[in-house]
């Protein structure tokens, strides 16, 4: 189990990672997702101590992953595929992993079987591998030391469909044998395809999180009033959870419930609809569009 | 996977700390197990014999010593022991590999550690390497007494003079964690030094005590008969060119955020 409790990051006045908790269970695969920029990999990188939390703190099974006496027996991490030496071997890369963490040479083999790189690929030097194969690798490279947890920053990136196919076979019956399974991702498709549970996250923050079924379910409603604060109030007093969503909320109370707390608050709302179950996907692409507005505004300024 | 798997905690206690042995076995194989890594210990060897053959077909009988065979491998794997020391630590960076190394010893100063004494074992083989091409071209060579001069007090200045320049290789890594840069400032600076000194007489007049390369002059020539001066002159030198870079980068390593 990994316990993410209150972890920020800030860089001079840029907070990266702000306050972020959640955890991920074992037999679960829980899927970091949130556009490039958000701060998966920060949060990812704090986790085994690559690098320091501003404040709060990250336990996996219950210990600091630097106290760990030989981390790669318990928790199988791949943060960037393309961080390895261009000119060792694929084989050589991981009889380093396998010397480090004191497993079998055999193991180094077992690996490469199981990634589906062949003999010859696993002697050419990385320098020559795809994208696909070096993922491949780093997942070989993660599964060495027979983990029981992982830790996958965009596993998906530049495998191919048929790639990634596979990795989520290869992931969900990792989970189903107890496993607890990490990955982040900036694509939604993708994560809804391989996580059971998700955990959204924005600008350093978590903005949403639960099960896949929890979250793309058609529940709650959307409400827009020209009033926010006081709509925001007012559905706060009578313990309705809500998110900012557009110009709105998304509420976890239906729409006949959040219209009477509306109406006995005598705030005047614009819009109120059932939520089309697509929230998720609204959530995700306004994120996104909001990096990219940034982008945009930033290169303006430039 | 283990199959008895808690859900909550792990079990550590059935995993032994990584040992410090097999941190400096895996630094060892880092040195010989890229192209370029290869075939900078293949040329320090090639080096090492080529000079001696050199030394031998070009000197008088008389000088095919023991100690002058040596002496002649001094420099060229002065050159190129700090060159290999340097790459141990900074491909870590340049290849980013350091993401990899740190993330499964979260320990960094035990990696680091690891490669100090990998690049020292490495500095010694070629010593080694060179005292048996030595040897044979000595025997060969048909000098009188020619074993003259030959104590262990001078393998030790000969070691301490090699393993000076393998710690301060590794400390310009350390310090600036990019190849080039730490190559060409270990290279650089002490040529620098001298012309400036040259130049500038003040300098000129207090090099034994800020340069590396004259303190150890004196201990090359003196044959490990120093003056109280001069030994507090190598401790000064060293501690600015060897300790001060290793202690900063040491810092700046342990302080990093590896991306």
């Amino acid at each position: 189990m990994i316990r993410v409790d209150g972890v920020s990051k800030k860089y001079g006045d840029y907070l990266a990672v702000d306050d972020v908790s959640f955890v991920a269970q074992p037999g679960r695969v829980t899927g970091f997702l949130g556009p490039n920029g958000a701060g998966k990999s920060t949060t990812m990188r704090i986790m085994v101590g690559l690098t320091p939390a501003s404040r709060g703190q990250v336990t996996i099974g219950g210990h600091r992953y630097a106290d760990m006496p030989n981390p790669g027996r318990h928790v199988g991490v791949l943060l960037d595929a393309s961080a390895q030496h261009d000119g060792r071997t694929g084989r050589e890369i991981l009889t380093l992993g396998a010397l480090t963490m004191g497993m079998p040479r055999a193991r180094v083999d077992e690996m490469l079987e199981l990634v589906s790189l062949s003999n010859s690929e696993a002697k050419r030097r990385v320098r020559n591998y795809s994208l696909g194969m070096r993922q491949r690798l780093g997942i070989a490279h993660a599964l060495l030391g027979d983990p029981s947890i992982l830790i996958l920053d965009e596993p998906a990136n530049g495998l191919d469909p048929a790639g990634i196919h596979w990795m989520r076979g290869l992931l969900k019956e990792y989970a189903d044998r107890g496993g607890t399974v990490l990955l982040s991702s900036h694509l939604l498709h993708e994560v809804e395809r391989i996580a059971d549970e998700l955990i959204l996250i924005g600008r350093g923050r978590v903005v949403a999180q639960g099960s896949k079924e929890e979250l793309l379910e058609a529940r709650g409603a959307f409400v827009r009033a020209a009033e926010r604060e006081a709509l925001l109030d007012a559905l706060q007093r009578e313990g309705v959870h809500a998110v900012p969503s557009g110009d709105g909320f998304q509420s976890d109370a239906d729409a006949e419930q959040v219209g009477k707390i509306a109406a006995a608050a005598g705030i005047a709302l614009v819009e109120l609809r059932p939520a089309d179950g697509a929230g998720l996907e609204d959530l995700f692409l306004q994120l996104t569009a909001d990096t990219q507005r940034d982008e945009l505004s930033e290169g303006a300024v430039a | 996977m283990s199959a008895a798997l808690a859900p909550e905690t792990l079990d550590l206690t059935g995993t032994p700390r990584i040992k410090t042995g097999t941190l400096i076995r895996t630094e060892l194989r880092k040195l010989a197990d890229t192209r370029s890594g290869f075939w900078l210990l293949v040329t320090i060897g090639v080096i090492t014999a080529a000079i001696i053959a050199i030394f031998f077909a070009t000197a008088a009988e008389s000088e095919r010593t023991f100690w002058n065979f040596m002496g002649a491998t001094a420099t060229p794997q002065g050159f190129l022991l700090p060159v290999m020391a340097i790459l141990l630590v900074t491909s870590e960076w340049t290849q980013r590999t350091a993401l990899v190394s740190f993330t499964m010893v979260p320990a960094r100063g035990r990696v680091l550690f690891a490669k100090v004494v990998a690049a020292l074992l490495a500095g010694l083989a070629a010593i080694l390497l060179a005292v048996a091409i030595a040897a044979i071209a000595t025997l060969l060579g048909g000098a009188d007494d020619p074993w003259a001069g030959v104590t262990a007090q001078d393998f030790g200045i000969f070691a301490i003079l090699q393993a000076s320049g393998i710690l301060q290789g590794l400390a310009f890594g350390l310090l600036f964690l990019n190849s080039a840069a730490a190559i060409v400032t270990y290279f650089v600076l002490p040529i620098g030094f001298s012309i400036v000194a040259g130049m500038w007489s003040a300098l000129r007049d207090i090099a034994p005590w800020v340069d590396l390369g004259t303190a150890q002059g004196a201990l090359f020539e003196g044959g490990g008969d120093l003056t109280g001066e001069q030994w507090a002159q190598l401790g000064t030198t060293s501690l600015i060119w060897v300790v001060l870079p290793f202690v900063l980068g040491l810092v700046r390593v342990l302080r990093a955020e590896v991306k």
